[in-house]
C-alpha cells in the first residue's frame, strides 16, 4: 500500500476546498452550467439521466479497508446504498446532490481518496494491474510508477485542458490484466538485454467509435527518462491533437494521421531539447516513493496447509477455489478474486454492508487491503492459503463468491440506459439475463475462459470490442439493437472483435449468445482451447452461419 | 476586461492595435501575429525610445518558434485561450519561459475565468486580462489557494518530490 503523506492530504483538501467553492458559485448562478461543466467534470462529476453522478479514482486499483469503509459511508450517507465498480479501477455513486458533493468528498479526502481526474479532458486516473506486486514472476511493482505518474499528473498546469482525456495503464507482467493496448499510453515494464529495468511505451490505443490497438513508440525508455519521454507525447499531443472535432480528439486519431513513425519523430524531437531537465528522475527520488509502499510481512506457510485439502473435498469450495484463486509470489498465500457478478445481478454493483464486510475480511485475511480490477471484480490480494475455507464461508455469506470468476457470466457492462444519458440501449439488463442464461455452473465450467463485453453505446465503457464476445447496443427506429463482435481480447495479444452480422433486437440477443457459445462448443480442437483462440482459427464465418442459418 | 499583474488590477498600458491603424511611433501597442510578422523591424524599431514597447498576440495554433528571433526585444507576449478549454497556450507559455528564456510579460487573453490562474501562474504566464470583474478581484486568495505542487515547472516552486528529499517541514509555502 501508499500511504498518502501530509502533503498528498494537502492537495487533496486544498481541491475539495476549490471545488466547494466552484459548486457554491455555480448554486449561486454565478457560474453557468456550461462554465462548470469543465471543472465539475475535473473532480468526476458528470450531470447523468437521473442525477449527478460521481466518480471516485481508486488509484492504481488499491484500496485499504479504511478507504472501503469510507466507500460505504459515502453510499449510505449521500447515495442510496450501493456504488458501482468500474472499467478503469474507479467507483461511481449515482444519485448524489449537487449541493452534498463537497461533503462526500470532504469526508473520502479523510481517507486520502478523490474524485480528482476522473473525467474531463485531462490525464485520467492512472490504472494498473490488479494483482500488482504479488503476482509471481513481476519484474517489479508497476504501482510505484503508477504513483510516480499520479503525482505528476495530478493538477498538472499544462496537460489540464488538452484536446481529450487521456489514459495510461500500466503492467509489469507478461501476462497484461491492465488492458494497456487500449490506452492512450501504455506502459510494460521489462528489462533489456543489459538486465536494466525500463519501459516499453505503447501509444495510441483506445476504444469508443474509432477502436485502435495502440502502436510501440520506444521499445525502452529508462526509468529515469519515462517523466521526460511521456511529458513530450503529452506536449505534441497537446499542439497538434485536433480541437476541431470532438470525435478526432483523442491521441489515436493523431497518430493514425500522422503514422506511427512520424509521431515517433516528433516526440523524439521535443524529448531531445527536454530529458535532462527537471523531470529526468533522480534515484533517491524513485527511491523515496518506493519506500512508502508497505508490504505485509508474510510468514513462512505451508503452500498446501491441511485446512485446505481437506475442504478441497467440499465441491462447492472446490469449484469457487479453482476459479477465484490465483497463485501469489509468496509460498502459502494466494489472491483471491470477489466476483461482483452474481446471477442476475448488475455487474460490479456492491452494496455498503457488502463493502464494509469486505474491508473488515480484508483486515482479517488479507493485511487490510483490497484491489480493484477493470473487469469489475474485487480481490484480496494476501490472503493465507490455510485461511481460504474460512474466508469462503464468509464471503458466499455476503453474495460475492459466486463461482464465475473469468467464466461466461463474469460479464462487463456499462450502465447503459438505466443510467446513462449517452446510451442508445439497455447494458445492464442483457448482462442479467445472461448470467441466468449460464448460472449453470457445469456448463459454464465446460466452456471455459470467456469474456462477455456489453456497452450501452459506440463509446465503449463496456469494452465491447476487446471482450471475446462484445455485444454493442445501437438504436434502430428508436428500437435497441444490438451488434455482437467475436474475438476480441484486452490482454497481451489485443484484438478487436470482429462483427458476427447483422444487429439483433433486444429480446433475440440472450439466444444469439447461446448459439454462439454451441457453435464453439462443437468445433474446438479439444476442451483446452478458449474460445478466442477458435475464433483465431476458424474465422467469423461458421459462427456467423449458425447465428444466421436460423433466423 | 480588467487586468491582473502582480496579483492586483492594473491599468493596461497597452493599446490593441486595430489591423489597418497607422502604427504609432510612441505610446505601448500590442500587435497581431501577422501584422507583426509582416514587418517585425518596423514595430521593434520604436523599442529603444522611452515608452514604446511593442507586445504581440499570439494565436495558440502557430509555433512560437517563429517569434524566436524578436524575444528580447518583445516587451509582451500575449497568449490566447479562446475556450476554457482550449489549452494549447499552456504548452506555448512553458515552451517561451523555460526553453527559451523570455523574459517579458507573458499575458493570458481570451476565456481567462479564475478557475485557471494556478495553471496559468505555473506554466509561466504573469499578467491576465481576466473575463469576469470578480475574478479579477479574488485573484490573489485564488493564487494562493494550493500550497503543494508535484510538478517541477518553471515557475520554479519546491516540488513535493524535493520537499520531501529535503526534509522540508510540512508547513513550508512555496
Ligand atoms: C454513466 C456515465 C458515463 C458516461 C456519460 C460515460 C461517457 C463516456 C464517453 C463519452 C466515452 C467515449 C470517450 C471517447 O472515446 O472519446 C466513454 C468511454 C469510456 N468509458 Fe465511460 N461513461 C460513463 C460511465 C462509464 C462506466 C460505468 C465505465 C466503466 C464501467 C466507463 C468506462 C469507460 C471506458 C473504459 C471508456 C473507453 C475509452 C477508450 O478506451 O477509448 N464509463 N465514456
Ligand atoms: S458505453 Fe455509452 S451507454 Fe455505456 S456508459 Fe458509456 S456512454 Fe453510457
Amino acid at each position: 500500500m501508499y500511504a498518502y503523506d501530509e502533503l498528498d492530504r494537502t492537495i487533496v483538501n486544498e481541491r475539495v476546498s476549490e471545488f466547494r467553492d466552484q459548486v457554491a458559485r455555480r448554486l449561486s448562478g454565478e457560474l453557468t452550467e456550461d462554465e462548470f461543466k469543465s471543472l465539475r467534470l475535473m473532480n468526476g462529476v458528470y450531470l447523468q439521466l437521473h442525477a449527478y453522478m460521481l466518480r471516485i479514482a481508486i488509484p492504481y486499483g488499491t484500496l485499504s479497508s479504511k478507504q472501503m469503509r469510507a466507500l460505504a459511508h459515502v453510499a449510505r450517507k449521500y447515495d442510496r446504498g450501493y456504488g458501482h465498480f468500474t472499467t478503469r479501477q474507479n467507483i461511481q455513486y449515482n444519485w448524489i446532490k449537487l449541493a452534498e458533493l463537497p461533503d462526500a468528498l470532504s469526508d473520502l479526502a479523510e481517507v486520502g481518496i478523490h474524485g480528482m481526474q476522473t473525467s474531463g479532458n485531462c490525464i485520467r486516473n492512472v490504472t494498473a494491474d490488479q494483482w500488482a506486486g504479488v503476482a509471481p514472476g513481476e519484474v517489479e511493482d508497476p504501482r510505484i510508477w503508477a504513483e510516480i505518474l499520479r503525482q505528476y499528473s495530478t493538477l498538472h498546469p499544462e496537460f489540464s485542458f488538452l484536446p481529450r482525456k487521456f489514459k495510461f495503464a500500466i503492467t509489469a507482467s507478461e501476462h497484461d490484466r491492465a488492458a494497456i493496448k487500449v490506452h492512450d499510453i501504455g506502459l510494460r515494464i521489462h528489462k533489456n538485454a543489459q538486465g536494466e529495468t525500463g519501459f516499453e511505451v505503447l501509444v495510441g490505443g483506445g476504444l469508443g467509435r474509432t477502436p485502435f490497438i495502440g502502436k510501440t513508440i520506444n521499445e525502452f525508455v529508462g526509468q529515469r527518462d519515462i517523466l521526460s519521454y511521456v511529458e513530450a507525447i503529452l506536449r505534441v499531443y497537446n499542439q497538434y491533437g485536433r480541437r476541431d472535432n470532438i470525435y478526432k480528439a483523442r491521441i489515436k486519431i493523431l497518430v493514425h494521421e500522422l503514422g506511427i513513425e512520424k509521431f515517433k519523430q516528433e516526440v523524439e524531437e521535443e524529448w531531445a531539447q527536454m530529458r535532462d531537465g527537471a523531470l529526468a528522475l533522480q534515484d533517491a527520488e524513485i527511491e523515496d516513493i518506493r519506500s512508502r509502499f508497505f508490504y505485509p510481512k508474510y510468514d513462512n506457510l505451508s503452500d498446501t496447509p491441511d485446512e485446505l485439502k481437506k475442504a478441497l473435498q467440499n465441491p462447492n469450495f472446490e469449484a469457487w477455489y479453482k476459479n477465484s484463486i490465483a497463485p501469489h509470489k509468496q509460498p502459502g498465500y494466494a489472491i483471491v478474486t470477489l466476483s461482483l457478478k452474481p446471477v442476475g445481478g448488475p455487474p460490479g454493483d456492491a452494496t455498503a454492508e457488502q463493502m464494509d464486510e469486505i474491508a473488515d475480511l480484508a483486515e482479517k485475511y488479507s493485511f487490510g487491503e483490497i484491489r480493484v480490477g477493470h473487469e469489475q471484480n474485487l480481490a484480496l490480494p494476501h490472503v493465507a492459503k490455510r485461511d481460504l475455507p474460512a474466508l469462503w464461508r464468509a464471503l458466499d455469506k455476503i453474495g460475492v463468491a459466486t463461482p464465475n470468476v473469468n467464466l461466461v457470466s463474469d460479464i462487463i457492462a456499462c450502465p447503459g440506459l438505466d443510467y446513462c444519458s449517452l446510451a442508445n440501449a439497455r447494458s445492464i439488463p442483457i448482462a442479467q439475463e445472461l448470467t441466468r442464461r449460464f448460472a449453470n455452473p457445469d456448463t459454464a465450467n465446460l466452456i471455459g475462459r470467456l469474456h462477455i463485453n456489453i456497452s450501452g453505446c459506440i463509446n465503449a465503457c463496456g469494452h465491447h470490442h476487446v471482450g471475446h464476445i462484445g455485444i454493442l447496443g445501437v438504436e434502430k427506429n428508436g428500437e435497441e439493437f444490438y451488434q455482437i463482435t467475436i474475438g476480441g481480447r484486452a490482454d497481451e495479444n489485443a484484438a478487436l472483435g470482429h462483427l458476427v452480422g447483422p444487429a439483433v433486437p433486444y429480446d433475440q440477443v440472450a439466444d444469439v449468445i447461446e448459439d454462439i457459445v454451441e457453435a464453439y462448443l462443437a468445433l474446438r480442437q479439444r476442451p483446452q482451447e478458449l474460445f478466442v483462440d477458435a475464433v483465431k482459427r476458424l474465422g467469423v464465418e461458421p459462427f456467423k452461419e449458425r447465428v444466421y442459418a436460423t433466423r | 476586461m480588467p487586468l491582473v499583474k502582480g496579483n492586483t488590477v492594473v491599468a493596461d498600458e497597452f493599446v490593441h492595435l486595430a489591423e489597418d491603424a497607422p502604427l504609432p511611433a510612441d505610446g505601448a501597442v500590442l500587435l497581431s501575429a501577422e501584422r507583426f510578422l509582416k514587418d517585425p523591424e518596423a514595430a521593434l524599431a520604436r523599442n529603444g525610445k522611452e515608452n514604446v514597447k511593442t507586445g504581440v498576440i499570439w494565436p495558440n495554433n502557430r509555433d512560437v518558434d517563429d517569434l524566436l528571433p524578436y524575444l528580447d526585444r518583445l516587451a509582451v507576449i500575449a497568449l490566447v485561450f479562446p475556450i476554457f478549454r482550449d489549452g494549447r497556450a499552456y504548452s506555448q507559455a512553458r515552451l517561451l519561459r523555460e526553453r527559451h528564456a523570455f523574459k517579458g510579460e507573458l499575458r493570458a487573453t481570451g476565456q481567462v475565468l479564475r478557475d485557471q490562474f494556478m495553471f496559468m501562474l505555473r506554466a509561466g504566464f504573469d499578467a491576465f486580462e481576466v473575463k469576469k470583474d470578480k475574478d479579477a478581484q479574488v485573484f490573489a486568495d485564488v493564487a494562493h489557494r494550493f500550497s503543494v505542487f508535484y510538478q517541477p515547472t518553471g515557475d520554479g516552486r519546491v516540488t513535493a518530490f524535493h520537499r520531501r528529499l529535503m526534509h522540508l517541514p510540512e508547513s513550508v509555502k512555496s
